[in-house]
């Protein structure tokens, strides 16, 4: 067995003996960020679009989601399906409106779209503005398994997150994935090559535009709530946090960030704004002296040692 | 009582003329961020926690140091205009070789640490500042009561932004400026000190945040959220206008204004979604913007 | 197979030691405060709050059980998913038996579900909106000093009486302020008066301007305030500006604290009718908490949500000492039995729904010339019983109430 399957087994130990030892709610909550640091992570890492909106996916996929498993009485699985599907279209229409501009322009206009789909949020009566959709019943999954159990949500939630970090693996080591990567590093010589680049960037879209969704959906089930801060632009700052600390482009740096982040906001969430603060502190520190992110600093140690991280 | 599409005249020009004030202060911060972003290609994510610096120092000026509105209006747009040099040389002129998605997120992270201690210190109620009392008062204007203090915004603001124009596109130090944009190599080489230059320009965009928020101190409660409701709407209207493009900016700011007004008549809750909108089709037909020069 | 034997064997542990420690988990009693530290409500809530259960914990004695009782405390800043991640936090991992204050129905309410799926108490003071006792009542949740049916039957009626026939609602836009409009509309209308129209307002709001000139264009003679905190003021104070109280119509604020007749001044606020569950002046027991809680609060002084905190905690600590355990079904059947003694709730008595009836008193905001010192504010025109100000029990939609 390689290093690497290795190293990930471990993980994959830890992670199942986690909840006996630490908050399970907190590292839920971690797996979530993750995941939605990971669908973030795509698009910039691997295509080099900064979006500064992925608030937009991630927050009206909990509304949906929850709305189904409140107002319609969907399983979860169903429920969590209806909001992948709206991140996905809403996905597929940002992406086409925002693609036709690269860098600062790119970014813009996705913090633009996400405003607006914020004030959308803020005036759709389903989502109760201010209140947000509560007490969302977690439901039993596939009708059998009963996830109100604090244990057994832990461990669907774990294995969303794998299931998604995996097949996010498969996108990046695809023949899919290295045109995407030839797109980020030199765009002109790829339409030269023959590639149709928007449409791959379109696809790249979407596809985070989904895995946001699909973070988002699972967040709203674990906390029972799907409120205005999950479409705020201050969400879509965050994301962009986790993924700069943990280390752009590299595979475990959006979890380690997330993670981070959590932590922090654990730490500090009856001292009000100091979390602003510290995040604040944090993203000036990384974007001057350490842009590589904790995983991008430590990717060269753990190489050596047969472990891509 | 006359009727405009069914809405009382009143009713109407009331509110375009509340929009028109409102627009005074997008055009004053839109202008500030446009200029940063047409010489220094950065988007300045601090804009809207400068704007609130301005308003606050304002507020610690009158109530630590007794010195009255006219004596901030002069003196806040100049400290906060020397905090932002500080931040250009110390942290985003390292910035300048990278892309330029950096700068927006340091400056990103600029407005969370300064939002964040002010949220601290201050709490988000709001403190109190009164209106100047040589602008108190209002005019009865026949279909509504104007405020005085609130027709002195509009007339400041429209001429900062028309001075700042002029200034830019009619002097020879604006040529200076927007030759060193297309080409900071060249000018340097005829010796005009590039770097300088740059510097002071960004004094300068923050200086016009610090004079939007002493203009608002009295209007909106001085508070340290007030900077981030309005700037993602200033981008919106940056984006609009053309992202290099001045009068683009300016004239965007009032309009949106004026199209917010008209829109709390028919449709108030849209009010705040009408700019993202207007972006939307804007950038479907013309991506440079309405008076922008090009990708 | 071994995923099940390890849950099965944790779950054995987990019901072990709760049959160990029968009496009180981890043997002491431990309470939360939850309000808006740094926000909109944080003068009329906040940092006095904090206060007014540190004193009720003192007169209390200190001690529950042989052990110190803790006091821990935070801000949600009037979000609810900040204010369920806190109460969720406190409940599941430091062992928190109760929460308190609790101002902004969202927050109020997302506290109220954890609370309710945990079995553990919430005693609300700060938020005013009727769903705690109706539909989002709870055997372990109470709702302790006002609430807006309780200010529309009080401010609603006496204006209306007053002549005000004709409203215009200002309103919050989230379920405090909707519940706040909705009732005082129904009294209005009950009362023989009209509702011109109304205008929803983000929460919170900086700029009322155009909203104001929107319910000047109605014409209604009395603009109704269906909101609270800084939004009451940033209002009041810019109807001056644009001459709308000067032009004649009249302002109804219709949850106004003594916190926000503080920072209006007497100037703009007198003749200001209002209803509240305290006056510190009202009578010696009242002045003599007010004097204690202002020593330590620079010379302010309390509004009934802080004494509405001290109220609850004292009467909840009694409850606990009486039922001999911090289990929340067993407090909460004390809660509603025990007798409540306190300055605060004059005729206090529990119902089914959670509600905590008590009297409350109409006032009217003094002229300057009326008052002789800061804080002198209010004459308190009349007394409502209990019964009459809050929603009938018959009425309630609550699923605890048997009809």
């Amino acid at each position: 067995m390689t290093r690497q399957t290795l190293f990930v087994l471990v993980l994959l130990v830890l992670a199942l003996a986690a909840p006996f030892g630490i908050y399970p709610i907190f590292l839920m909550k971690g797996l979530c960020f993750a995941l939605f640091a990971a669908a973030f992570n795509l698009l910039l890492g691997y295509v080099g679009l900064l979006s500064f909106g992925h608030a937009m996916f991630f927050g009206w996929s909990a509304y949906v989601t929850a709305h189904a498993a409140k107002e319609w009485g969907l399983t979860p699985e169903l429920a969590i399906l209806a909001g992948v599907a709206l991140a996905a279209v809403m996905g597929a229409v940002v992406g086409w409106l925002a693609i036709r501009r690269q860098g600062i322009y790119f970014a813009m206009i996705t913090l633009a779209l996400a405003q607006l789909m914020f004030f959308l949020a803020v005036q759709a009566p389903f989502t109760h503005g201010e209140d947000g959709i509560q007490g969302v019943p977690r439901g039993h999954l596939f009708g059998l398994i009963d996830l109100s159990d604090t244990l057994t949500m832990y461990y669907f939630v774990l294995a969303v997150f794998v299931a998604a970090l995996l097949f996010l693996y498969r996108v990046v080591h695809s023949p899919f994935g290295q045109v995407l990567k030839a797109i980020r590093d030199n765009e002109p010589r790829a339409i030269s090559l023959g590639y149709q680049v928007e449409r791959y960037k379109l696809i790249a879209f979407v596809l985070s535009a989904s895995l946001a969704g699909l973070a988002g959906s699972v967040k709203s089930l674990v906390f029972q709530l799907a409120s205005l801060a999950d479409v705020h632009w201050h969400a879509s700052g965050e994301v962009v946090l986790m993924t700069l600390l943990g280390g752009v482009g590299t595979v475990f740096g959006p979890t380690v960030g997330a993670f981070l982040v959590a932590t922090i906001q654990n730490y500090f969430s009856e001292a009000g704004s100091w979390v602003t603060i510290i995040q604040g502190v944090i993203f000036v520190v990384c974007v001057l002296a350490f842009r590589s992110g904790i995983v991008g600093v430590l990717a060269p140690f753990l190489k050596k040692r047969g472990i891509q991280a | 009582m006359m009727t405009v599409f069914g809405i009382p005249a009143a009713a109407l020009f009331g509110q375009l003329l509340l929009g028109l004030i409102n627009g005074a202060f997008y055009a004053v911060l839109s202008l500030g961020l446009a200029l940063i972003f047409g010489l220094l290609n950065i988007i300045n994510f601090s804009h809207g926690a400068q704007y609130m610096m301005g308003a606050f120092v304002a507020w610690l000026l009158l109530t630590y140091a007794g010195a009255g509105y006219w004596v901030a209006l002069a003196v806040a747009p100049v400290l906060v205009a020397v905090v932002g040099i500080i931040i250009e040389r110390t942290m985003l002129s390292r910035l300048y070789k990278l892309d330029h998605l950096y700068g927006l997120l340091l400056t990103f992270g600029l407005a969370l640490i300064i939002e964040g201690a002010f949220r601290q210190l201050y709490g988000i109620s709001g403190m109190p500042y009164a209106v100047p009392k040589e602008l108190a008062g209002g005019w009865n204007l026949g279909f509504m009561y104007l405020p005085i203090y609130r027709g002195w915004v509009v007339l400041a603001s429209a001429v900062l932004c028309l001075g700042t124009w002029f200034a830019i596109e009619k002097t020879k130090l604006g040529a200076y400026l927007r030759a060193a944009t297309e080409n900071p190599a060249l000018v340097q080489a005829m010796g005009i000190n590039v770097p300088v230059m740059i510097t002071l320009t960004y004094g300068f965009g923050v200086a016009l945040a610090a004079f939007a928020g002493v203009l608002a101190a009295p209007v909106y409660s001085v508070n340290p959220l007030m900077g981030s409701n309005l700037i993602i709407v200033v981008f919106a209207v940056v984006v609009i206008g053309g992202m290099g493009s001045i009068m683009g900016s300016v004239l965007t700011g009032f309009m949106l204004g004026l199209l917010e007004g008209l829109t709390k008549v028919f449709y108030p809750e849209a009010a705040s979604t009408v700019i993202f909108m207007v972006m939307v089709v804007v950038l479907l037909i013309k991506p440079a913007g309405l008076f922008g020069k090009g990708a | 197979m071994f995923k099940k034997t390890l849950v099965g064997a944790v779950a054995a542990l987990a019901l072990s030691a709760g049959t160990a420690s029968a009496q009180f988990t981890d043997n002491k009693v431990k309470i939360g405060v939850l309000t808006d530290l740094s926000g909109t409500y944080s003068d009329l809530a906040g940092q006095g709050s904090v206060l007014a259960a540190q004193m009720a914990i003192e007169d209390f004695g200190g001690k529950l059980n042989g052990a110190p009782i803790e006091l821990v405390s935070a801000d949600h800043q009037n979000k609810a998913d900040i204010a369920s991640s806190i109460a969720r936090k406190w409940y599941d991992t430091e062992q928190v038996d109760a929460i308190f204050d609790l101002v902004t129905t969202a927050a109020a309410v997302a506290v109220r579900e954890v609370s309710r799926e945990k079995g553990r108490i919430d005693m609300n003071s700060g938020a005013g909106s009727t769903v705690l006792t109706n539909d989002k009542c709870s055997a372990t949740g109470f709702h302790w000093t006002y609430d807006v049916y309780a200010m529309a039957v009080g401010t609603g009626n006496a204006v209306v009486k007053q002549g005000g026939d004709s409203w215009f609602f200002l309103t919050a836009d989230y379920a405090f302020g909707h519940d706040l409009e909705a009732q005082t509309a129904k009294v209005v209308k009950a009362n023989g008066g009209t509702v011109k129209g109304s205008v929803r307002h983000p929460f919170p709001n900086a700029d009322f301007s155009s909203f104001l000139l929107q319910a000047q264009a109605s014409s209604a003679k009395i603009i109704g305030l269906a909101n609270a905190g800084s939004d009451t003021i940033n209002a009041i104070k810019q109807a001056k500006e644009f001459g709308i109280t000067q032009a004649g119509q009249s302002l109804a604020g219709l949850l106004v604290f003594i916190s926000d007749v503080h920072s209006l001044g007497l100037d703009t606020a007198q003749g200001m009718m209002l209803t509240t569950g305290y006056y510190w002046d009202r009578d010696d027991a009242s002045r003599a908490f007010a004097k204690r809680w202002s020593e330590k609060m620079k010379g302010r002084m309390p509004t009934m949500v802080h004494a509405g905190v001290y109220s609850s905690v004292l009467h909840y600590l009694r409850s606990v000492e009486k039922a001999k355990t911090d289990e929340g079904a067993k407090v909460a059947e004390q809660i509603r039995t025990l007798p409540i003694k306190d300055f605060f709730a004059v005729n206090g008595k529990v119902r089914a729904d959670g509600r905590m009836v008590h009297d409350m008193y109409l006032a009217q905001v003094k002229k300057p010339s009326e008052s002789k010192g800061p804080w002198d504010y209010y004459n308190i025109l009349r007394t409502i019983p209990g019964d009459e100000a809050f929603k009938p029990l018959a009425d309630s939609t609550c699923a605890l109430v048997k009809k």
